[in-house]
């Protein structure tokens, strides 16, 4: 308990990643939060694979959490604008009004 | 190693609980404002394990960029009053309790694979990169990140260059009835069309029309 090891910062990235996944289940406000959640599970990827670069004694993994990080941002700047694009032609960004494709 | 439990218990406990509060949090903005408290934790959890420049770059990019970007947005849309219903409202509360199974049972996964997880040291030891303590974290992620990973560097690059192209392009919108500059035409006005020389007689003058 007091002494702290990979396992503590796995399991710390196992329930960020579960609050991230119950967020994109659960949601029933807007796109926008889907978002956050995915940034959500993104960082807790980032933590497990700090943790174990840090705890194996080998720096691969710090380089990768800076690629997951080029990707997060890529993806949330992508997003936000098809988010920006679909609230200008619909009007509302509503989870439960979006039924264009009808899935 | 005491201090370092307790920080690490603080930092991780919040940010579970804003993590939380991400989800549940009925005004969006609120949750934006999580979002940033999940990350600052987060990265003073990598300063903590020895990981600096990973967590001062967390700082930067994800606080300073993504999290703005988020508010930018939250903000333009006029989205941040619309009630969080997940909780109360009737008909769509069908997929709830198979969402939170679902995300029971990837937890519990991840706990089995934690808990059962072992490895040999032996078989790890095939890198180069091994976390060298006399230079500083900075000095060895640019030492490995510039000659071994220098193609997927550059390829980063260029799914930055990518991303920034596409959002322009999707949120480009071409308004009719503004007015705006038009250097082409000014800049290929000539002479002969800007400039009259006249002889003017004298005590006469000139009559400008119109």
């Amino acid at each position: 308990m007091i002494e702290i090891g990979l396992g503590h910062y796995l399991t710390l990235g196992a329930v960020i990643f579960t609050i991230g996944i119950i967020g994109i289940f659960l949601n029933r406000k807007n796109i926008i939060v889907i978002l956050m959640s995915i940034e959500l599970i993104l960082l807790a990827v980032n933590i497990n694979l700090v943790s174990f670069s840090i705890y194996l004694d080998d720096l691969s993994g710090q380089v990768f959490t800076l690629f997951i990080l080029t990707v997060a941002a890529a993806e949330a700047a992508i997003g936000l604008a098809i988010i920006v694009v679909y609230y200008r032609n619909a009007g509302t960004i509503r989870v439960e009004e979006i039924d264009k494709l009808k899935g | 190693m005491i201090a370092h439990a307790i920080f690490f218990y603080v930092f991780s406990i919040i940010a579970v609980i804003s993590a939380i509060m991400v989800t549940v949090s009925k005004n969006t903005v609120h949750s934006v404002f999580f979002l940033i408290l999940d990350f600052i934790s987060i990265s003073c959890l990598f300063i903590m394990i020895g990981a600096e420049f990973l967590g001062m770059i967390m700082l930067i990019v994800y606080v300073g960029a993504v999290a703005v970007l988020f508010l930018f947005v939250v903000m333009m849309l006029n989205v941040a009053q619309q009630k969080n219903q997940w909780l109360s409202s009737k008909e769509s509360s069908r997929h709830i309790p198979i969402g939170l199974v679902i995300s029971v049972l990837i937890f519990f996964e991840l706990i089995i694979v934690i808990g059962g997880w072992k490895y040999k040291p032996d078989l790890f030891k095939s890198n180069d990169e091994k976390i060298i303590s006399e230079i500083s974290n900075t000095h060895s992620l640019g030492q490995i990140l510039y000659t071994d990973y220098i193609h997927i560097f550059q390829i980063s690059g260029m799914i930055l260059l990518i991303a920034m192209i596409g959002a322009i392009v999707l949120t480009f919108r071409q308004r009719e009835g503004v007015k705006t500059q038009s250097y082409i035409k000014q800049i290929s006005r000539e002479r002969s069309e800007g400039v009259e020389v006249l002889d003017i007689p004298s005590n006469r003058g000139v009559k400008i029309d119109d």
